[in-house]
């Protein structure tokens, strides 16, 4: 095969050559070294055809040549180069349409093979360029392989070594758990030796108090004496009475009558207080049944199965017997009726309530920022065509100043002119100065109204967030008067039981710092006005002490609400005779300064943003 | 505030009378009365025969008696009648405590070894024994309205507690107590409670009714040093159990079980707490003033700490008896509302804790150790000196620190109210004097701030 591409290869352009070359570097086979010595000499000879044709055939050899082509191209099935021999012992001759076809089929074929070549090697590249990558990736993969391998011995060792640890400690806890038993044995031990030792050494002491006891008192005493100037009465005026059966028994009587006396009087106050827990209990009951039914009725409906009946029970079990009657009836009857008819409507009131906090937390976002919105965007609106305004104003200005400085420099150009003028210009001037003049008011004048807008949207602003607080707490209000009770019954209950500190906890709270409230409120308006007034875009010709004396105005009432003590509690101390006090005020009158504090800096906040 | 002069006291004895007039300080052999009413000081002075080591008045305030411990003797004087006199002689059985009667007609007297208690009765001529009582830490108890007392007793290797009708000494019960070793006993204010409790070596609290059942036991933990102290509340719901572990364990009188656990850590936390912190007043006019004022010690306020606070603890030896931790000192306003502590192994602080909340209520950190705090009986007001020469108190509207005046260092080791709550005795090691706190238009300092904040 080498060979016959070879001989064919010469009469081909020398780009084919080369790529020949380069493909057999490539791609050597065995069949192919033949040739490569070949092409090798080739090159060289090129130039003289002939004489590489002339190793081949030569003048001696052409039928033998030509017979070993014909032979040759025949086995590839080319027909013949002969002419058709009419003989056989004739001399064939050579067809020369018949070799020129031949040529023309070989070199058609040389070309399309070297095509094939060519796609072949450009495949055989890539192929190889696959191969590198994926050996390159093979050997990437190999790496990552032995590093987690790796990685893996290291975690197993670690494990392993965790495992040694967890066991050594384990032994350690259990010999630590030995010994704490080991120990409390040996207290246990020790603990009873003593008591054993104590009651030893007791009963030696009572031995000897006894002998101390007998020697002591026995000897009569003669100093064991009182002297008294002359007996007092009892205090109680009575005299001493004897010791009889008879006192004994009205001792018992007493101590029973005292115990009994303690038993009434702490069952007098649970039963106060049970009455009051009832009473609590009946009125927000009946609270939340007038707050339910009304308007809750259709959820009720909705949920009939579960929730519909613990009014429905309530309301037909007391046509029987008069609602204050069941009241009186001991607990037992009516506890688990009760119960579950308050659970039930709590639940209702529970998720009404939700519900309720749900529309309004919604209400409030949406309202809120949906005006907000507006308002902001009225602003921007209402600045940007006053903006405009002044703009167009100012040029309007500036045209003029152009026109009167050319006026005044055509002016200069030619005294001649300017003499005659001149007369003119100053009337012009007046003019001129009297415009400028009506420029400026005008100017002024937009300003103005500028500026009242932007007060009119604080204004806005803050009835708007004055009203939105109103309402919620009006709502809240509402929701209140609906559940609350009367808290002085509550309150009546001051002997609190065992129980009551920690039930009686929230109403406490309440009344124990009851000052703190209007600070807080007070804070939280103040937070919302410097808020409020940063929300709007601070442009540069706003004169702030409008909104800045609203604020102030808002803070000085704060300051009113306060006792005028509170914001200098520190300060009390009073120098009694001639001792020094030193006074350290309870927090509440901190919270003072501090509402004050937050006040000033909420104050210098607000200016900040103002200044341009 | 007015202080008076300072008078002479020796043993720190200093005892105001139940009615609150007047106020019994004893001198090295006499006794020195002093009318805390009116502007005149001393009222009466009764020489007694030895130095006084024990000084009590009777409940109704006539009868004062000063016992004498080394010679055994006890005298007995009238408020009335000074020429009146009484003088009980205990002999060689020797005396080591003495005490009243709540009727102010009797009086107790335990012998040396406590081998009996004598009761010496000044209308007749009767005296009654009672034997067997107990040596412990409070042993003798009398109800508050003085009906009953309640005595520990050691028979056999076993407490028991008897209980006697004050009127005439007859035993009304008399039960034995489940404890290894009582170490005390004390009334509730209803007197229908009687609260026992065992030796610090065992953590145990009995509560027996006033007919000798046992209401409930009550032991928080096992093998380690118990209670150190105990309080009832004056309105005889809460029984406050301090121990050696650093808490205050609340009973409740409904089912006597444990209401709550305050604990006393060092450091606190919790925002709602308030720390009043003593600080030294930084001296003022150091450059205008050259030492003009004889040196004394500097001034301190309070100053409110932001917390987290902690608290200057105290490494107690652990190898020594009596060891400086728990709580060593309880007690409840007479409101009821408040409970002032003191952790032995934090000595610069008061807790006062909320009754109502249950939860601590404000730390008072002072600048040394406190020796002693007491309520005002009429107002939740607590006294507290802490061995300086300033007194502190201490109001729900704040707190001060008040300088005793007077020339040298007074140092007040304790201190004590009358009934009344309008004054202040402050004991130091060899002098007391009093401190007024009713101002001319009828409202004491603190009030006044009290109603400023």
């Amino acid at each position: 095969m080498g060979d016959w591409m070879t001989v064919t290869d010469p009469g081909l352009c020398s780009e084919s050559k080369n790529i020949s070359q380069y493909t057999s570097e490539t791609k050597m086979s065995p069949s192919s070294l033949y040739s490569q010595q070949v092409l090798c000499s080739s090159i060289p000879l090129s130039k003289n055809v002939h004489s590489f044709f002339s190793a081949f055939c030569t003048e001696e050899n052409i039928e033998q040549s030509i017979s070993y082509l014909d032979q040759e191209l025949t086995t590839f099935g080319f027909p013949s180069l002969y002419e058709e021999s009419k003989g056989k012992e004739t001399k064939r001759e050579l067809n020369i349409v018949a070799v020129l076809n031949c040529m023309n089929e070989l070199l058609v074929r040389q070309r399309k093979n070297l095509l094939a070549q060519e796609n072949v090697e450009t495949q055989n590249l890539k192929l190889g360029s696959d191969m590198d990558h994926l050996q390159s990736c093979y050997a990437k993969l190999k790496e990552q392989l032995e590093t987690s391998r790796r990685e893996m011995i290291g975690l197993q060792e670690r494990d392993r070594q965790l495992q040694c640890k967890n066991r050594n400690l384990h032994q350690l806890l259990k010999n630590e758990k030995d010994e704490v038993q080991k120990l409390q044995n040996i207290i246990a031990s020790r603990a009873t030796q003593y008591n054993h030792d104590m009651k030893r050494k007791e009963r030696e002491y009572n031995k000897l108090k006894e002998r101390l006891h007998q020697l002591v008192m026995n000897k009569k005493d003669k100093k064991i004496a009182m002297e008294v100037l002359n007996y007092v009465g009892r205090a109680d005026g009575k005299r001493g009475s004897w010791r009889t059966g008879k006192s004994e028994a009205r001792n018992e009587d007493e101590m029973y009558k005292i115990l009994l006396n303690d038993y009434e009087y702490r069952q007098k106050q649970i039963l106060t207080e049970n009455a009051e827990l009832k009473k609590v209990l009946q009125q927000m009951k009946k609270e939340m049944i007038s707050l339910l039914s009304p308007q809750k009725q259709k959820p009720v409906e909705k949920a009939d199965d579960s929730t519909g009946t613990g009014i429905s029970d309530v309301e037909e079990d007391p046509g029987e017997l008069s609602r204050e009657s069941i009241w009186d009836l001991s607990c037992e009857t009516v506890r688990e009726q009760l119960t579950n008819s308050i659970r039930k409507q709590w639940r209702i009131l529970k998720s009404h309530v939700e519900k309720l906090d749900n529309q309004v937390s919604k209400v409030h976002l949406e309202g809120f920022n949906d005006e907000d919105v507006i308002s902001r965007q009225d602003h921007e609106e209402e600045t940007e065509k006053l903006e405009l305004e002044i703009q167009q104003c100012k040029e309007m200005i500036k045209t003029q100043q152009q026109l009167l400085q050319q006026q005044l420099a055509t002016a200069c150009d030619d005294d001649t002119t300017s003499l005659l003028r001149d007369c003119y210009l100053l009337e012009e001037k007046e003019r001129l100065k009297e415009e400028w003049s009506l420029f400026k008011e005008q100017k002024k004048n937009f300003e103005k109204e500028r500026q009242s807008f932007t007060e009119a949207a604080i204004r806005l602003g803050l009835e708007r967030k004055a009203f939105e607080e109103e309402r919620a707490s009006w709502l809240k209000q509402q929701f209140l008067n609906m559940t609350t009770f009367d808290h002085q019954n509550s309150e009546n209950v001051r002997l609190f039981s065992a129980f009551s500190g920690s039930s009686d906890r929230d109403n406490l709270t309440v009344h124990s710092r009851p000052r703190q409230k209007p600070y807080r409120v007070s804070n939280g308006s103040l937070v919302c006005t410097s808020k409020l007034t940063k929300s709007l875009p601070a442009s540069p010709t706003t004169d702030f002490c409008q909104t800045r004396s609203c604020v102030s105005e808002h803070s000085s009432i704060n300051v009113l609400n306060m006792p005028p003590e509170e914001t200098r509690p520190n300060q009390v101390g009073g120098e009694c005779a001639n001792q020094k006090w030193s006074v350290a005020s309870r927090p509440g009158s901190q919270e003072g300064c501090c509402s004050e504090c937050s006040w000033t800096s909420t104050n210098s906040h607000v200016e900040k943003d103002g200044l341009p | 505030m007015n202080f008076s002069e300072v008078f002479k006291l020796s043993n720190q004895l200093c005892k105001f009378s139940p009615d609150g007039k007047y106020l019994s300080g004893p001198g090295v052999s006499a006794l020195l009365i002093v009318s805390t009413t009116t502007h005149v000081p001393i009222l009466q002075l009764y020489s007694c025969l030895d130095q006084i080591q024990h000084v009590e008045w009777s409940a109704d305030s006539l009868f004062i008696l000063c016992a004498m411990y080394k010679r055994g003797l006890v005298q007995v004087w009238s408020l009335e009648q000074p020429e009146w006199h009484c003088r009980i002689d205990e002999g060689s059985a020797g005396l080591v405590a003495s005490c009243w009667s709540p009727d102010g007609r009797h009086i107790l007297n335990t012998t040396e070894f406590h081998l009996r208690i004598t009761v010496w009765s000044l209308c007749t001529k009767s005296v009654s024994y009672i034997k067997y009582p107990k040596a412990c830490q409070q042993g003798i108890t009398f109800s508050r309205d003085g009906r009953y007392l309640a005595l520990a007793e050691r028979r056999d290797c076993k407490d028991y507690v008897s209980i006697f009708v004050c009127s005439d000494w007859q035993l009304l019960r008399h039960f034995d107590t489940d404890t290894q070793d009582l170490a005390g006993i004390e009334w509730a204010p209803n007197g229908c409670v009687l609260a026992a409790w065992d030796t610090c070596l065992e953590y145990k609290v009995l509560l027996y009714s006033l007919d000798g059942r046992l209401l409930a036991t009550y032991c928080a933990y096992e093998w380690s040093l118990g209670i150190k102290s105990v309080a009832w509340s004056p309105s005889s719901q809460f029984l406050a159990v301090g121990s050696y572990d650093g808490k205050v364990r609340i009973l409740n009188h409904v089912t006597w079980k444990m209401l709550t656990e305050f604990g006393h850590p060092a450091a606190i936390s919790d925002p709602r707490v308030v720390v009043y912190k003593e600080a030294e007043k930084s001296p003022r006019g150091a450059l205008g003033r050259p030492a003009c004022p004889p040196p004394r010690a500097a001034e301190s306020k309070y100053e409110i700490a932001a917390v987290p606070v902690s608290l200057q603890t105290l490494k107690p030896a652990a190898d020594r008896a009596n060891p400086k931790i728990g709580v060593g000192a309880l007690a409840f306003s007479p409101d009821s509302y408040f409970l002032a502590t003191r952790n032995d192994n934090v000595p610069n602080a008061v807790w006062v804790w909320d009754m109502q909340k249950l939860r601590l209520f404000v730390v008072l950190e002072q600048l040394g150790p406190v020796r002693s705090f007491q309520w005002d009986p009429q107002q939740p007001r607590l006294a507290i000196c802490s061995g300086g020469s300033k007194v502190y108190l201490w109001s729900p509207a704040g707190c001060m620190s008040v300088q005793v005046p007077g020339e040298g260092d007074f140092q007040v080791l304790s201190l004590c109210w009358p009934v009344t709550g309008d004054a202040l005795a402050l004991l130091s090691k060899d002098h007391f004097c009093l401190c007024f706190l009713e101002t001319e238009d009828g409202a004491d300092a603190l009030g006044q701030l009290g109603d400023h904040t």
